[in-house]
């Protein structure tokens, strides 16, 4: 496990940021730290911050139960620690930022609405789950359901960003809206699994069912990737769009092939087993080039 | 536990008592007694406060297989329900649209209502449903059994064996441990089996000769007549939700020629036009016949703008809901008794056809004179939560307030709804009637929806003056639940277990000569396993029946 770093005093004078450091591992029953969220501690001095509430299991505890906190009256929370069974964290914020060095459990931004997330180690399962805005950056891994609708919910992200940097599990983006997901990392089944618009970007291509059920939306895989037969191939170039997609993804540090002599996007339609008014975008570089 | 009320203006329109001062005294029986005996344990100052009969729900689908489907098939809506929190008192649960056991208890006690009428159940689920009605605390709980596609039923009248029929029912009945007779969409269940429906009252149900949805309906009617059950028999009609489903509606009304019937949500039967795009209020068409047919009761079924679950056993309306919203859908079909549908829904106040429902149903409850015969439902959950009933009776007793309320519907709804003409303002003692007094007399529950001598001590209430934000009768002050105080200042103080009304009516005792072989020959469960057993009821009672006209002779055992 990862070593728990000791933070001094933060800064000189007024705090611009709290910090939040983990002093106690969380390794069986999960921590639901809900409000760990800039939306909930910007207006708190450290005393209110160290009296929030977070549930171990069904217990209800202090966060600083758990957490050595400095710094007060911020939107910007740092946290230090291996964070991976700390559930929720970031729940539907709607400004500032949470940077997490070390690992983030479940539900990471579940529910955002503005702000950012960065992570600099791995997260779990529903980063982003039906978020309406904002930015998500995970460096390492991510489990699955990024951006999906939770269970039953009609759909899933609404709008905003999430970049895995490492591979994600199972039903990436299922039932999206809109927004975008990029995932640098092999992913596994049903990625786009009953889309109904936005865009996901696999870098490194993605396991069985891609896209299935896809009503609408656009998924790019820069790696061949097995296809349903209900997905259609309609034609070989580079769209125009993927110009601009390629200049936003630039600002984000991603690069995406765009040149026409190197390679083309094949296109394929689908999933025709419903509307069928989505798309899947493979790039293949020319051969012999 | 005697408890005395004093000072308070009690509303008992059974009894002729109209916003009168005086002192309610309920004995150690938990029944209201007739003089104040002075020895009360207990005395509620309830000065400047309106005393009401509990509530009394005709409608509404809070137990059994159906609901538990629901409730299966909706975790978004349970996701953002209201939180039941364990206490050493209170169990945990979630509100919502598809409550808990022990939370639709704390709900309906919570706002004033102390009876129940679960309108929807299959003999095969009969038991399920006895088992969670074990654990709805608090409120009195009665059942409907669903006959109007049971094929057996169904087979006998295809051969004119109407006595056989009735001395199935009858059986059926003692049987499920259920009150009185829900008839869904008559025949059109049965068709959905073939994939067809019932659209057509005089046409041959598919998968028969001769049964039409008419002669279910007419013969269903007729054996709850003779078998003299407290409750007529309860008729969710063919073409529900259907544009222009005025005629049938009207048609089904003539057709019963004075038998006893009471018209569920009856907004969803009350549409004129031709389709979706030419759809307008039937309101004032249907009210018209209703008031002209003694014989009927109804509830209205109305429907609250924001999400609903639709939960029938009209199969095949619940699959052309779900084709027309694109929502999902859940589809259950119970070997030969009947079938189930579940659609969640958003009633949006944008949506013009949404605007006409709503309006519809505010217009039956307006348009209709005799508030003896129209009761306040929202068909829960399929027109909106019942603890929602407060907004609506806010609508009823305020015409300013529903103007207004009006003026938010899209302006190509207001020719085609008679609702802004309506200026009728409900007065307490109306308000009183259809939703306590009213429905239990159709309920055939005489010590239910009144304070007289003799009725059960369930007692709401209210402060005179509304909530800051305008809605009166959400949080009663007390609710008493056969004398016992069960609801103090908003919270729930003490749990009581309510009581499951049902009926034992006479039957052929060679009736189960008929159904053992014929059941094993179609069921899936032995016969012996069929019915449900008494102790699977928590305090049970009896209705006595009535019976009228030829009667075969009556069995003396009770079923098992």
């Amino acid at each position: 496990m990862r070593a728990v770093r000791i933070v001094g005093a933060v800064g000189i004078g007024r705090a611009t940021m709290i910090s939040l450091t983990l002093q106690r591992s969380v390794d069986t029953v999960p921590l639901e730290a809900e409000s760990i969220c800039p939306d909930v501690i910007a207006g708190l001095d450290n005393n209110a911050v160290r009296a929030l509430p977070v549930y171990l299991g069904k217990r209800q505890c202090r966060l600083d139960d758990f957490f050595a906190v400095d710094g007060e009256n911020s939107d910007e929370i740092e946290l230090r620690g291996d964070l991976r069974k700390v559930r929720w964290i970031g729940r539907g914020m709607s400004r500032g930022r949470i940077s997490i060095d070390g690992n983030a459990g479940m539900h990471l931004g579940a529910y955002m609405k503005g702000g950012t997330i960065e992570v600099s180690g791995a997260a779990s399962d529903w980063v982003g789950a039906e978020m309406s805005g904002g930015v998500i950056r995970v460096a390492g891994n991510a489990g699955g359901q990024i951006g999906a609708a939770y269970r039953g919910s009609p759909r899933g992200m609404t709008d905003g960003t999430i970049v895995i940097g490492g591979s994600a599990g199972l039903e990436v983006g299922m039932r999206m809206k809109r927004g975008l997901i990029i995932i640098g990392g092999p992913v596994r089944d049903f990625a786009g699994l009953e889309m109904k618009g936005g865009t996901i970007v696999l870098r490194s291509g993605a396991e069985l069912r891609t896209g299935a059920w896809m009503q609408r939306g656009t998924i790019i895989s820069l790696r061949p990737i097995p296809l349903l037969p209900s997905f259609l191939y309609s034609s070989s170039y580079v769209p125009t769009f993927m110009g601009v997609l390629a200049r936003h993804l630039a600002s984000l540090q991603i690069s995406l092939p765009v040149d026409q002599q190197v390679g083309v996007y094949q296109r394929f339609l689908g999933d025709t087993s419903v509307v069928g008014k989505g798309e899947i975008l493979v790039w293949g570089a020319h051969t012999g080039a | 536990m005697a408890v005395t009320i004093t000072g308070g203006r009690v509303y008992d329109p059974a009894n002729g008592v109209d916003g009168v001062v005086k002192d309610i005294s309920i004995g150690d029986d938990g029944r209201v007694t007739a003089d104040a005996n002075g020895g009360a344990s207990r005395t509620i100052d309830a000065t400047g406060m309106l005393v009401f009969p509990g509530g009394v729900d005709v409608h509404t689908h809070v137990a059994g297989g159906a609901l538990n489907f629901a409730r299966g098939l909706v975790p978004e809506n349970q996701r953002v329900a209201r939180k039941f929190v364990h206490t050493p008192e209170l169990r945990a649960g979630i509100g919502g649209l598809t409550p808990t056991t022990f939370a639709t208890g704390y709900l309906y006690a919570g706002m004033g209502w102390t009876t129940v009428n679960e309108a929807a159940v299959p003999i095969l689920s009969a038991k399920h449903t006895h088992e969670e009605m074990h654990d709805i605390p608090i409120v009195d709980k009665s059942t409907l059994l669903l006959m109007a596609n049971n094929e057996l039923m169904l087979d006998l009248l295809e051969v004119g064996e109407f006595e056989r029929a009735k001395s199935l029912v009858a059986w059926l009945l003692c049987a499920s441990k259920t009150f009185g007779i829900k008839a869904v969409n008559p025949g059109g269940v049965a068709a959905w089996k073939w994939g067809k429906n019932a659209n057509q009252l005089h046409q041959p149900i598919e998968g028969y000769s001769k049964v039409t949805a008419a002669q279910i309906v007419m013969d269903l009617a007729r054996i709850v007549d003779e078998l003299g059950l407290p409750h007529p028999m309860h008729l969710h009609q063919n073409n529900l939700g259907v544009p222009g489903n005025v005629s049938s509606t009207i048609e089904t009304m003539n057709m019963l020629q004075g038998r006893r019937a009471h018209l569920a949500h009856l907004q969803f039967h009350a549409y004129g036009g031709q389709d979706w795009s030419t759809m307008r209020s039937g309101a004032k068409e249907v009210a018209d016949a209703f008031m002209k047919h003694k014989n009927l009761t109804c509830d209205v079924g109305a429907i609250l703008f924001g999400d609903a679950v639709t939960i029938t056993a009209d199969g095949p309306w619940q699959h052309f809901l779900h084709e027309l919203t694109g929502r999902k859908w859940g589809n259950l079909d119970v070997e030969n008794e009947t079938g189930c549908g579940i659609v969640p829904y958003v009633y949006s106040d944008h949506k013009l056809v949404n605007a006409i429902q709503w309006a519809v149903g505010l217009e039956l409850l307006l348009l209709i004179d005799d508030p003896w015969r129209v009761y306040l439902t929202t068909d829960h959950p399929n027109g909106g939560g019942f603890w929602r009933y407060p907004e609506i009776m806010r609508l009823l007793m305020d015409v300013e307030f529903r103007r207004s309320e009006v003026k938010k519907l899209p302006p190509e709804a207001l020719n085609r709804i008679s609702l802004p003409e309506l200026d009728r303002e409900y007065s307490i003692t109306e308000m009183v009637i259809v939703t306590s007094a009213g429905p239990a007399r159709a309920l055939g529950l005489k010590q239910k929806g009144h304070l007289g001598a003799g009725a059960d001590g369930d007692v709401t209430i209210y402060s005179a003056k509304p909530d800051a934000d305008g809605v009166m009768f959400t949080h009663p002050r007390y609710v008493l639940k056969g004398g016992k105080v069960v609801v103090e200042e908003g919270e729930i103080r003490a749990l009581t277990e309510g009581r499951v009304f049902l009926v034992h009516p006479e039957y052929d005792p060679a009736i189960e000569d008929f159904l053992r072989p014929t059941f094993q020959k179609l069921y899936t469960l032995s016969f012996e396993n069929y019915p449900t057993e008494m102790t699977r009821l928590k305090h049970p009672e009896t209705v006595p029946c009535a019976p009228s006209g030829s009667s075969a002779p009556s069995a003396s055992a009770e079923p098992r």
